[in-house]
């Protein structure tokens, strides 16, 4: 029996690897996510079928209620809010091996690593490593779901002595650690489930609002080294390589993420970025003039490009403008104006945010293209069209090396002939830093909702 | 009761005293025992299990740079959706028909990990669903 369950979990684990590499095309992706689907049920099956397991019914209606809920909140969720659903779902992943410990720590035999009292040593490590990460990985998705919906500030709360508590804090848990494997107590097992939440909350809290498309990914990669741990304890050939495909994956992601706002991730994980506003670019804009527009002005000059490049960003997703910006789009082609889109890998709020959003307003995939691909035909461009962004556009990432998003890639918009540049107000970025694209000849601002501002245009060029 | 019994019956206690105490040094024994011997075991898995790890990060790697930057949000949603296969612990858990305070732990763990799965699974295909060719 043990050797067969080992076996379909060997083929689950390679269904589960075969769905991350469909998703290297959005051609192969749904096989993909079918291949994922199909191994999820061979590993419930197996272990539904396991000896041991024979409560049907509890299990069954626990199934059941989770499944509902899980399916209710998927179909009713908007794409904008994607970001924040996903950090919701890391939170319970986290909350899920924490119990999986749980379950371990207060019955040991049924899994096979000792009795109650005298668990096995190693096992007790894995199991708190397992708890500890869930643990941090539950309260600080919380605090990043709460800073993407809304809830809390996206500003990052710094305290003096910050990292100093961190540290202590983190030098207790594996003290706590080391006593539970050696006193075997239940009270350090809860201690150190109760210092691994605090730990999650303490971790989150100083990292900006901008950063969080890293917090996602960095959450998304925990969630998986807890699956992971947890597959130590329990010997699991199938949670340890789901675990480190997840883990893996979360930090290639993060790994992106740094990339693309040319920070280090030792920076973002120490967070206070983009707090205050910063004064670096002071010395006043008072001489400078700002060059604003009408809808009507911007259709004109759309109808008259002939290559137009827009340039998304979180606003967008804000404004819900997808659709309204994609009908523009629309329009445009009709004119016979060349419409492309270009996508920096941390626009939005996680990674791949505003591709989803525009696959959403029926944007047909090859017509979004990313950083690289794309950032050299700016120069051939007639119009830059930017909606929602900010600073992955500012010029100062290039030519002002005391700018804090100097090195930063950014693409090149200034370099199109006119610069379309939708904004709310002259309010700086996320980054809280001042863009002098909005002073360039070539610029002219829209000032407006993004949303209202894409219709108004549409209906000029319909006039 | 009387008087002469008592004695005898202190007699008696003292003796299925020391007999529990021996058992509890004998189960006591065979857990430490079934620890030692367990742990031989462990050690195999151990490797076996840091082995399977540092391949599975491998392929992690290797699979995870070939997605596509535009479907890094469904890579998101999926990753998470998997890592809801924890399930498997928690339903170990639960199995057994005796009900204890594990048996309640791992019920928590199969709800919150099945929230995870269909939900995670649903949201992803509603994303892959959006990405659509030219027309």
């Amino acid at each position: 029996m043990e050797t067969w369950s080992a076996l379909a979990y060997l083929v689950a684990a390679i269904c589960f690897i075969m769905a991350l590499r469909g998703l290297s095309s959005p051609v192969s992706a749904r096989s993909g996510l079918t291949f994922a689907v199909v191994g999820m049920v061979i590993a419930m099956g197996t272990t539904l079928a396991m000896p041991g397991v024979v409560s049907y019914g509890p299990i069954g209606a626990a199934i059941a209620l989770g499944g509902v809920i899980g399916a209710v909140i998927a179909l009713r969720i908007k794409m904008t809010a994607l970001p924040q659903l996903v950090a919701a779902f890391h939170s319970l992943v986290g909350l899920a091996a924490v119990f999986v410990a749980a379950a371990a720590f207060t019955n040991p035999a049924a899994y096979g690593i000792g009795v109650p009292g005298a668990i096995l040593p190693g096992s007790l490590i894995e199991m708190s490593l397992g708890t500890a990460i869930g643990a941090i990985t539950f309260t600080g998705s919380i605090i990043a779901f709460a800073k993407l919906q809304g809830l809390v500030s996206g500003s990052p709360v710094t305290f003096k002595g910050q990292h100093a508590l961190n540290a202590v804090l983190g030098i207790t848990l594996v003290a706590l650690i080391v006593m539970l494997v050696v006193t075997n107590a239940a009270m350090a097992y809860v201690l150190v489930v109760l210092l691994s939440l605090v730990l999650g909350v303490l971790i989150i809290i100083p990292i900006g609002g901008a950063d969080m498309p890293v917090v996602v990914s960095m959450l998304n990669s925990y969630s998986g080294w807890a699956a992971c741990g947890i597959g130590f304890t329990l010997e699991n050939n199938l949670l340890i390589i789901t675990g480190s495909l997840v883990g893996s994956s979360g930090a290639i992601l993060s790994y992106i993420m740094c990339k693309g706002m040319n920070r280090s991730f030792i920076s973002v994980i120490l967070g206070g970025f983009g707090g205050e506003s910063v004064a670096g670019v002071a010395g006043g804009h008072g001489d400078k003039i700002v060059k604003s527009g009408s809808a009507e002005d911007a259709a004109f000059i759309l109808k008259n490009a002939s290559s137009v490049i827009i340039v998304p960003g979180y606003g967008m997703a804000v404004a819900q403008a997808q659709h309204a910006l994609r009908e523009m789009g629309d329009t445009l082609k009709k004119e016979g104006v060349s419409v492309r889109y270009a996508i920096h890998p941390v626009a939005g709020r996680m990674p791949g945010h505003m591709n989803v959003l525009l696959a959403e307003a029926n944007v047909p995939y090859e017509d979004v293209q990313e950083l690289d691909e794309i950032n050299r035909d700016f120069a051939q461009t007639d119009v830059a069209f930017v909606i929602g962004a900010n600073d992955i556009t500012n010029p100062a990432a290039k030519n002002d090396p005391t700018s804090p998003i100097y090195g930063m890639p950014i693409l090149d918009v200034e370099k199109a002939r006119t610069v379309l540049f939708i904004k709310r107000s002259m309010a700086s970025g996320y980054a809280g830093i001042e863009n002098e694209l909005f002073y360039y000849d070539n610029t002219m601002m829209l000032f407006g909702d993004a949303k209202k501002m894409c219709e108004d245009i549409i209906k000029s060029l319909e006039a | 009761m009387d008087q002469p019994n008592f004695p005898a019956s202190v007699e008696q206690l003292k003796q299925s005293v020391d007999t529990l105490g021996h058992q509890v040094d004998k189960l006591y024994g065979q857990a430490a025992a079934m620890a030692v011997q367990h742990s031989g075991a462990e050690q195999t898995f151990l490797v076996m299990g840091i082995t399977v790890f540092v391949l599975a990060i491998f392929v992690g790697y290797y699979v995870v740079w070939h997605v596509t930057p535009a479907l890094h949000s469904p890579l998101m949603s999926v990753t998470n959706a998997i890592s809801s296969v924890i399930v498997v612990g928690a339903v170990i858990a639960a199995g057994p028909a005796m009900f204890g305070v594990s048996q309640i732990f791992g019920l928590a763990a199969i709800v919150l990990a099945s929230i995870n799965i269909f939900g995670g699974f649903i949201v992803s295909q509603r994303m892959l669903a959006m990405f659509r060719k030219k027309k």
